[in-house]
């Protein structure tokens, strides 16, 4: 949004796709749409009056040609084409499996929060909030306020870290007021560290979740589980367009400008740092894609401070050893294929976990399992292919070139 | 526009403020979203399209990513098997 609004004022023709069905992305999620004044009002606000051509419901699943996307609707497909390019893909929460980790009602720390804004009510419901991150905090002041009984916040970062994090706040003014006002929020609301959930049971659905709390095995009943453990980038589409991509971020220059000439990235797959760092990127890389790099200069300092933010994040937040022991034999690592951590083990790599065992081959395309099984194993991904999302047959035939006559007739065609 | 939708889960109704996903409705009415190859229920995790564990099946389409979906009234939607 704020690449989209900074370029749109410079007086260029832009437009914005998302594959949310409201703009906002993850953390604003629609708070934009003008029913109540939030942090994504503003930047709503000059998105609109600077004539942004906004398309939600579709997704970029291709690149058919140099400056040609090929994205899903949500009844067939189109192309858009592009003379620069800006990629604000956002991060993903990383996922770690432990026994009873696929049940219903385990889900991801922004996942419930993101199902509560949709409309699940939390009020009077008991939920544990647990990983690693910021987001824990910051979700679990969200369900308080909303009414839910958070049971415990266990974080798995240890003490000294957490304390030295805190300690370097000070180059982050804004960082302390949200931290105390988190706090403030959180009164009352049971807080570990040095605590991860060990195993979630019940029988068709969540009924109650072991933690580990100061090196002891505890129980607790409740209705839902919030676990994630930090942020993955989105680096999927960045990849496919030929972005160089590094220690899982894709590289760009001081304007956001990647390798690729005309794309620029923004925000989380440059490094996770959070709604401000993305804001100051966005608005870097919207300027230089529109020609204004004086204009983005200027915000350079800003950018510095953010990445050091990023970088303070990912030291505090980096995953304690003891997570690699969660999983049992018969625990499932990839849930889209069902594929139990024993198998896993008796491969070395990836690649051949996947032509074994179907391990990251299912409909999500190794989103969760990779980051898990590059923790648990420390394999790295392979390249990725197109479409970068499923996509139904019409498409990829189109893509192709080659719509067959049936198929056209069997889908209706577009 | 309707303050409220109805729509059927599994062939029960279940009622849902408008603005409601799919994936929600999933869980008010407490069905899974979808059987695992191996025969596991599973729910949303994600809650924002990435994890494909809540797609369902809307009005005979299959796949359906139930999180990235608003309820519209009188939509049929079931647990993908």
């Amino acid at each position: 949004m704020a690449a989209a609004a900074r370029a749109a004022e410079c007086g260029v023709r832009v437009g914005i796709v998302d594959d949310n069905f409201r703009l906002g992305g993850q953390i604003w999620r629609g708070e934009s749409d003008g029913r109540q004044k939030t942090d994504a009002s503003p930047w709503a606000e000059r998105v609109r009056a600077s004539g942004v051509t906004v398309l939600c419901g579709l997704r970029v699943a291709h690149q058919q040609e140099s400056g040609v996307l090929v994205a899903e609707t949500p009844n067939g497909f189109c192309e858009l084409t592009y003379e620069k390019l800006v990629l604000a893909t956002g991060a993903r929460e990383r996922f770690l499996p432990f026994p009873g980790w696929t049940l219903p009602n385990v889900m991801g720390a922004g996942g419930l929060q993101a199902m509560v804004k949709c409309g699940l009510p939390i009020r009077g419901k008991r939920v544990v909030v647990a990983g690693t991150g910021p987001l824990l905090l910051a979700v679990a002041a969200y369900l308080h306020q909303h009414g839910a009984e958070v049971m415990m916040i266990c974080e798995q970062a240890a003490w000294a870290d957490l304390a030295s994090f805190v300690l370097a706040l000070f180059r982050w003014p804004g960082k302390i007021l949200q931290g105390i006002r988190l706090k403030r929020d959180l009164a009352g609301v049971p807080f570990a560290e040095n605590s991860w959930p060990l195993a979630a049971h019940g029988q068709q659905t969540l009924e109650s979740v072991t933690i580990s709390h100061a090196g002891k095995a505890e129980s607790i009943p409740c209705d839902y589980l919030a676990c994630g453990f930090h942020l993955v980038p989105n680096i999927e589409l960045p990849s496919l367009l030929g972005c160089a991509v590094a220690n899982g971020c894709v590289q760009v220059d001081d304007f956001q400008r990647t390798t690729v000439p005309s794309v620029f990235c923004a925000g989380e797959p440059t490094g996770v740092g959070g709604v401000e760092s993305a804001l100051i990127e966005g608005q870097i890389a919207g300027l230089a894609a529109a020609g204004r790099v004086t204009e983005a200069e200027a915000l350079l300092g800003e950018r510095r401070k953010a990445r050091r933010f990023a970088r303070l994040l990912d030291r505090t937040f980096r995953l304690r050893s003891e997570l690699r022991g969660l999983p049992l034999s018969e625990t499932l690592v990839c849930r889209c294929e069902d594929v139990s951590y024993s198998r896993l083990r008796q491969h070395s790599s990836w690649r051949a976990a996947k032509l074994h065992t179907r391990c990251g081959m299912g409909p999500c395309q190794g989103r969760v399992c990779g980051p898990a099984t590059q923790f648990l194993f420390k394999w790295n991904p392979d390249s990725v292919r197109p479409p970068v999302f499923p996509v139904r047959v019409e498409t990829l035939a189109a893509v192709t070139g080659q719509l067959p006559a049936q198929y056209s007739e069997v889908t209706g065609g577009q | 526009m309707h303050s409220q939708v109805t729509v059927r889960v599994n062939g029960t109704r279940v009622v849902v403020p408008s603005g409601t996903t799919v994936a929600v409705a999933m869980v008010r009415a407490g069905e899974p979203c979808r059987t695992s190859v191996s025969g596991e229920p599973r729910g949303p995790l994600c809650g924002m399209g990435i994890c494909f564990e809540c797609r369902v099946t809307i009005g005979g389409i299959p796949h359906c990513r139930s999180c990235q979906v608003l309820c519209e009234q009188g939509m049929e939607v079931t647990t993908e098997n």
